[in-house]
């Protein structure tokens, strides 16, 4: 059995235009980051980052949908399809949510003058990141294959749904959200608009690719072990 | 419904001959509420908001203890799978267990309560019973109840998984956050002596997680335990 057949996605064609695709978007959105879109005129360059800082926390929020959407495939399925879908996702979407926390930190300093502070969306978006932290260390001490997909999925589904009340909860004690810009932020630039969402949509494709990347590895991981034995 | 209660009753039953986990929690307790006090210098200059989480971390904290030992009496002698042979959905398994815990746990927290009023409160002015306590003691028992649904619900994950005791708290600590929040805040209020319209919509919140929790729990608990040999 040759490894690449047990990719059931592996075109190599299109893998290849979802790359270039992918790279292209990623090198024109961070173009338009520096000299497309205008300097914000009270934040100035700093607010940059903001661009990235949007596009880790989307693509971020797109993973964790997608591993609360495979988590119940798998529940009502189980094939190990879904479950390598939801914990490839979960892993890629932690990396991508520690970027968001990160580029956030960067901007908040110089804008807020501080690193951090306990902001309903900060405060949520924490949490998110513990709850994949713990969704991961979960899959590595659950035991067999198919007790630790199952748990897995369930913690997924659990904390999918806990992460709403969470935010409308930390809402309670600090209203005090600042909305940058976007809808309900007044005018923005639609030159820093169109920024945004080729930015986006870079991420998206992003993701996308990683994603695909990461399930192909995982196959043949599996591949690998079973032969092995 | 009987299969609740019978279930119910069980390990109620099995605590009350063992006598292991009540008075594990009521010194657990003990000893937590000696350690804020130690670690606060014995202050009685602490505000409301302080003590009420202090409070609530007391209860989290032993109340867990508690849950953890929940499954784990189950798996001895294989008891579990004799739980599962009867013949009724497995939510009713959870739901009775969720009542046996949340009794235990409300129990061990009520004898617990005029303790930390003792050492934390000794200088507020007679508390009033209709306006403070009861309202309070409502409050407790519906946080209890947010985090023993979740709790019971893990503890038969975790009890499953390599790390066992130490997985439970991972599970239910970051999810049990709303149930955090809202508690101490609306127990700070009622000490406070706010009118009910300050935190309602805590209250509301409070409510709807529990709702929530335990719909979701004792749909998934199902799946939590299919008796597949792994």
């Amino acid at each position: 059995m040759k490894i690449a057949e047990t990719d059931p996605f592996s075109f190599k064609e299109m893998r290849k235009a979802l790359f270039f695709l992918t790279f292209a978007l990623m090198v024109l959105g961070t173009w338009m980051t520096f000299f497309y879109a205008p300097t914000e005129v009270v934040m100035g360059h700093v607010q940059r980052i903001f661009y990235f800082h949007m596009g880790t926390v989307w693509a971020a929020t797109v993973a964790f949908t997608v591993v609360f959407v495979a988590s119940i495939y798998y529940l009502v399925k189980e094939t190990a399809k879904w479950d390598t879908l939801a914990y490839c996702s979960a892993e890629i979407g932690m990396l991508l949510l520690t970027l968001t926390i990160i580029t956030g930190s960067i901007w908040a300093k110089p804008v807020w003058g501080t690193w951090w502070t306990w902001d309903p969306q900060l405060t949520t978006t924490f949490i998110l990141w513990v709850l994949y932290a713990v969704y991961l260390l979960l899959r590595s001490g659950a035991g067999g294959r198919g007790k630790k997909a199952r748990y897995s999925a369930i913690f997924a589904i659990v904390a999918f749904v806990d992460l709403p009340v969470v935010y409308i909860s930390a809402r309670i004690k600090r209203g005090i959200s600042p909305v940058v810009f976007g809808p309900g932020g007044g005018g923005i630039d639609p030159a820093m608009m169109q920024t945004l969402l080729v930015v986006l949509l870079g991420f998206t494709l992003l993701f996308i690719l990683l994603l695909r990347e990461r399930i192909r590895i995982m196959n043949m991981e599996t591949a690998l072990y079973t032969r092995g034995r | 419904m009987k299969e609740i209660l019978l279930i119910f009753r069980k390990d109620l039953l099995v605590e009350w001959r063992s006598k292991q986990i009540f008075p594990t929690m009521l010194i657990f307790s003990l000893l937590l509420l000696l350690i804020f006090n130690v670690a606060f210098e014995f202050r009685s200059d602490i505000d409301f908001h302080t003590i009420s989480a202090v409070v609530w971390i007391t209860f989290i904290f032993s109340g867990l203890l508690a849950l953890g030992r929940s499954f784990s009496l189950e798996k001895e002698n294989n008891a579990f799978s004799f739980l599962l042979l009867i013949p009724v959905s497995r939510s009713y398994i959870y739901l009775g267990k969720l009542l046996s815990n949340l009794v235990m746990v409300i129990v061990s927290e009520i004898f617990i309560l005029p303790l930390f009023l003792l050492f934390f409160l000794f200088d507020a002015k007679g508390l009033s019973l209709m306006d403070t306590i009861l309202p309070f003691l409502g409050v407790t028992v519906l946080g209890t109840i947010g985090f023993v649904s979740l709790g019971t619900f893990f503890s038969s994950m975790a009890v499953n998984t390599k790390l066992r005791d130490m997985m439970l708290p991972l599970l239910v600590f970051p999810l049990i956050i709303p149930v955090i929040i809202t508690s101490v805040g609306v127990c700070s209020s009622i000490l406070e002596g706010r009118p009910l319209g300050y935190y309602a919509f805590s209250l509301q919140i409070l409510v709807c997680f529990d709702i929530i929790f335990v719909l979701l729990c004792s749909l998934l608990f199902e799946y939590l335990i299919e008796d597949s040999g792994d």
